[in-house]
């Protein structure tokens, strides 16, 4: 068989599993450690209005057939109190940052060999890609939430609505009563626009609408007040109509509790309604991030370009609609040039050289394409 | 208990040339059993009396929220399930009516593209027979010919001829959609109904599907019956375009009519909630309030009425609107055009 088709032979492997396991467990050795000195774990923002820095950021999976590089050296910051929106096709690594972040990556295959995530916490700074697993616990879900894409299959349908948010509480606040406790999560409930609190709190999720299931992680994900929600996909399963109130309920909340929102969508219109940064990947790197009026007025990347060509939009004709030839390379043998240059429209000569690094265009506005490196000014 | 009865009031309607499928209030209902007997306790009305003709070389987008029905409208007019009430004229042609003999010749002119190409395909089969299954079947083309006919259809799907003898778990979402594509386009159809077929999809093979049936609908002279909850989709693929919610058709008419003049309330809020990738437009959005009621217990009266903001009491809460005809083939239900 042709080497690159993704078929290997069974001894081959085995050696790769062989060496994964060792690599992996290592690894695994190291987060596992029970007493660690916290000087390897905090660091020091290098911009204090952030709330979240992303340092080339590498998160590989070790499987079988070789290694998936699913985040390759993804580099941008959510400041303060604004939304981030992260968009690209299925498969670019958008997920897998954000589970970067939570620490929730499936282990051991799964592992961040490279860079670092500093979050702003709230007493100390912390570099989330060499916290343990013990500091991880008490940050998650107290200071960065997140809101998965499915609410269908990420709520327990064991469980009474009320009792799964008041876990919430119980864990990263043991000093409530369980009067409080009620107290707090009804208070949630209504936060996120559940008119009928009390009656929500007793049942169990198979008796909620997609909308209301979704109102309900957005409730769980806000019960301790975090500084940084992570948004996977939120409306993703849901219709325009209920995907506008989810929409409408987030922004608002965003203004009332003054928190973070890093927003992760292949949808180029939720985007443009929600964030003020975009952040574009494609194949495990950021090819463009930006403002979202530089992005969507001023689009450089040939990627950025051909995403937003080939969605169509109402009220806007066009006969035909643009189509990115190919498709995406195979992650477990990434080319060593452009990953894009294959299914590029634009390419100029240098493209075949290495992977090109980020151009400043604005103070906002960076793109990782050959053809802005004169105008760039960067080399 | 009170005996249910199913009421099946319509007119038959005359068969124009020009309409390759003609659908008069048509209705599907599907039974709700309980108790020991299993007996009807009562009725999901799926479809409750949709009317709509389609002209021969056009397609119609049918938009709505999930559960609204447009699924079931699809299939039933394929005869994929039974109609309850109401009339399906294929060309002229009473579909629920023939025999088992005609109906199998009638199934090559009518296909259907499903949603998910992940479980619409055999993954006991290769492409070649999935695509050639019903071709040989049906005795379209002579033997010494099929093979050169399966490559034509997979060459004009965009499939390389080499695929012929993989499986589909060897292939990409966007390459199954074209495999399904085949599948449907071998027997030669008049007309298609696609239901959903790039919601499973990313934003760019998107574009490379609507692409493609664009281009074989102008080869093969096709009617779609386009089914989808992504009105920019529809809004780029459609002629004309109904509007489907709680199983009632409550608006129809032509493509740049619905866009630029939408008259059914709940038309207006679904399509301001479409987000525009524009961050400089902003926009008045009409968000709906509550979740669609159930299909087995709709409101009384207009089935809108309990998230109407234009809602007239007395009026909207107690009949039934009747569809009206706002000029140019364009019809609404809704009280609000009364006169």
């Amino acid at each position: 068989m042709a080497k690159g088709d993704g078929y290997i032979s069974a001894k081959e492997s085995r050696r790769i599993s062989r060496e994964n396991r060792k690599i992996t467990s290592q690894m695994e050795k190291i987060k596992n450690r029970k007493h660690v000195d916290p000087s390897e774990y905090e660091t020091k923002m290098k911009n204090p209005d952030n709330i979240l820095e992303i340092d080339n950021l590498h998160t590989f999976f070790f499987t079988d057939i070789g290694t998936v590089k699913s985040v390759n050296g993804v580099s941008f910051d959510v400041p303060k109190g604004k939304t981030v929106g992260v968009v690209g096709e299925s498969g670019c690594g958008k997920s897998v940052t954000s589970l970067s972040i939570m620490q929730l990556v499936q282990r051991p295959q799964g592992q961040i060999v490279e860079g670092s995530i500093r979050f702003a916490g709230e007493q100390r700074c912390i570099d989330i890609a060499k916290a343990t697993t013990s500091v991880m616990q008490e940050i998650r879900g107290k200071e960065i939430s997140m809101i998965f894409q499915e609410p269908m299959t990420s709520l327990n349908p064991v469980f009474r609505i009320g009792m799964q948010l008041n876990e919430v509480l119980e864990l990263h606040h043991p000093e409530m009563t369980k009067e409080q406790m009620k107290a707090r999560t009804l208070e949630m409930l209504e936060l996120v626009g559940i008119a009928n609190s009390e009656g929500v709190y007793k049942m169990y999720p198979h008796e909620l609408s997609g909308g209301m299931r979704q109102r309900v992680m957005i409730a769980m994900a806000l019960c301790c007040d975090p500084s940084l929600i992570i948004a996977d996909e939120p409306t993703t399963a849901l219709d325009v109509t209920i995907q506008a109130q989810i929409l409408d309920l987030l922004r608002g909340l965003k203004n009332k509790i003054n928190s973070s929102i890093m927003l992760i969508t292949h949808d180029l219109g939720v985007i443009a309604e929600m964030a003020d940064y975009v952040v574009v990947m494609y194949a495990g790197k950021v090819v463009e991030k930006g403002t979202a009026e530089e992005i969507f007025a001023n689009p450089m990347h040939p990627y950025t370009l051909g995403l937003l060509a080939s969605k169509p939009v109402v009220n806007k004709k066009v006969d035909r609609l643009y189509s990115i030839p190919g498709k995406v390379p195979n992650p477990v043998n990434m080319p060593d040039y452009c990953y894009f240059k294959d299914r590029c429209e634009m390419c100029v000569e240098k493209c075949s050289g290495q992977y090109p690094e980020m151009v400043k265009v604005s103070d906002t506005h960076y793109v990782s394409c050959y053809r802005y490196y004169d105008e760039g000014g960067v080399k | 208990m009170a005996k249910i009865t199913i009421e099946n009031d319509f007119t038959p309607i005359v068969h124009d040339d020009k309409n390759i499928l003609e659908v008069n209030k048509l209705k599907k209902y599907f039974p709700i059993k309980d108790g020991l007997f299993q007996s009807t306790v009562g009725y999901v009305r799926a479809v409750d009396g949709i009317t709509f003709n389609i002209e021969r070389g056009t397609t119609m987008g049918l938009v709505g929220e999930s559960g609204c029905g447009k699924s079931t409208a699809g299939r039933t007019i394929l005869r994929l399930l039974e109609k309850t009430g109401g009339q399906v004229l294929f060309n002229g042609k009473e579909v629920h009516d023939l025999d088992k003999k005609e109906m199998k010749e009638l199934r090559t002119k009518m296909q259907i593209i499903f949603q998910d190409p992940y479980s619409s395909l055999s993954p006991r089969l290769p492409i070649h027979e999935i695509i050639g299954e019903a071709v040989r079947e049906h005795n379209l083309v002579p033997k010494n010919e099929y093979n050169e006919y399966i490559d034509t259809i997979m060459h004009n799907c965009g499939l390389q001829p080499y695929h012929k003898d993989r499986y589909p778990h060897e292939f990409s979402g966007g390459q199954r959609q074209r495999i399904c594509i085949a599948r449907a386009l071998a027997l030669n159809p008049q007309f298609v109904v696609c239901d959903e077929p790039v919601s499973a999809l990313d934003v760019s093979i998107q574009a490379q599907i609507i692409n493609l049936l664009k281009d074989l609908q102008s080869k093969y002279h096709l009617t779609y019956l386009f089914i989808s909850h992504d009105l920019s989709v529809v809004e780029h693929i459609s002629d004309t375009i109904g509007v489907m919610y709680l199983g009632d058709l409550v608006e129809f008419g032509k493509k740049e009519d619905i866009f630029a003049n939408p008259l059914h309330p709940y038309t207006q809020a679904l399509f301001s909630a479409i987000p525009i990738p524009d961050p400089t437009v902003k926009m008045n959005r009409v968000i709906l309030e509550g979740n669609i009621p159930s299909p087995a217990n709709p409101p009384k009266g207009c089935k809108f009425h309990t998230r109407c903001k234009y809602c007239k009491k007395g009026v909207c809460d107690v009949e039934r609107p009747h569809m009206k005809d706002m000029g140019d083939g364009h019809t609404v239900v809704c009280h609000l055009y009364d006169k």
